[in-house]
């Protein structure tokens, strides 16, 4: 069966066509393209993929307004059946913006823009997005964006470290996140939400392609579910 | 009426943006500024019979990130007549 999935744009978001390429690249099937103000999602998705960018110009506050976007509601919705969701570097503040993870992504502790590929240890390799990676693997992602540096209480964080919940980690300090980290899952493990991007690191040719087992993974886990 | 909100981060998260002001304010040969905060304002004008809670839930769901940021509601006068 055809893998299933949607890529949302927003207003301002940028990464959105190198995100559709990826899982097109990796799942043989081309997602489908949703605007933000789309109401309701496709029946049946396989996956969801919230992509990087500058949505609604980064207004209020990076993710904020997507956030509360219409479609947002449908997505908090699919979610909570258990859709697996990612979202990449703005994808990531749309989602703890929307609540659907914990914390906040405020800007680089060295307040600059940061560009460039940075080594990723794996620290979950059990959750749907991850199986394709060895425990503690370092893999190499680029990363770019202004508002990256993770923040929780050390309660939450806590928490997120002692359910396994924090998939990516910094092998080098990057942006000033707490314990360094780069992604987190839900508590249900089918929300991923990471600054780095994987979708820019599918081609050798690019210059890597560690980031290609991600979207393995989440093929992978549609087949077995189906 | 105007109502202003003053949304800052709370108290013990890091400010890069304030640091970066504070750090400019040396720069420019200022002393005994021990520290600087950064926040937002954002003016609202709305109709009269809006509630005080209505004020706040706009505050909690959309102006003020309550993972990292505190806000005040200040009313600053009726709305001027047209």
């Amino acid at each position: 069966m055809a893998f299933r999935s949607a890529v949302i744009t927003f207003p301002g978001s940028n990464c959105d066509r190198d995100m559709a390429v990826a899982i097109e690249q990796v799942s043989g099937t081309a997602p489908l393209r949703i605007w933000h103000g789309d109401a309701e999602l496709p029946e049946r998705l396989d996956f969801i993929a919230l992509p990087g960018g500058f949505s609604y110009g980064d207004y209020l506050r990076s993710g904020a307004m997507a956030a509360r976007s219409p479609i947002m509601q449908a997505i908090v919705a699919a979610a909570g059946r258990g859709v697996p969701v990612l979202g990449v570097c703005n994808g990531f503040q749309v989602l703890t913006e929307s609540g659907l993870l914990p914390g906040a992504l405020m800007r680089n502790a060295g307040q600059n823009f940061i560009c460039r590929t940075v080594p990723l240890r794996v620290e979950n390799n059990q959750s749907l997005f991850t199986k394709g990676y060895d425990a503690g693997q370092i893999i190499d992602i680029p990363v770019a964006h202004h508002d990256g540096n993770f923040f929780a209480d050390e309660q939450t964080l806590d928490r997120l470290e002692g359910e396994g919940r924090v998939a990516f980690r910094y092998d080098q300090p990057c942006n000033g996140s707490r314990r360094d980290i780069a992604g987190i899952l839900n508590q249900a493990g089918n929300v991923l939400g990471m600054m780095p991007h994987p979708e820019r690191a599918i081609d050798p040719s690019h210059g890597g392609s560690d980031g290609r087992a991600l979207f393995e993974s989440v093929v992978r886990a549609a087949l077995v579910a189906a | 009426m105007k109502v202003q909100i003053h949304v800052s981060l709370k108290p013990g998260v890091l400010d890069p943006q304030g640091r970066a002001i504070h750090h400019a304010l040396e720069g420019l040969g200022f002393t005994g500024v021990n520290d600087v905060r950064a926040g937002r304002l954002i003016e609202l004008d709305v109709d009269d019979d809006v509630s005080d809670a209505k004020l706040d839930e706009m505050c909690r769901q959309l102006l003020a990130n309550m993972v990292i940021e505190n806000y005040r509601i200040e009313k600053v006068g009726e709305k001027e007549p047209a």
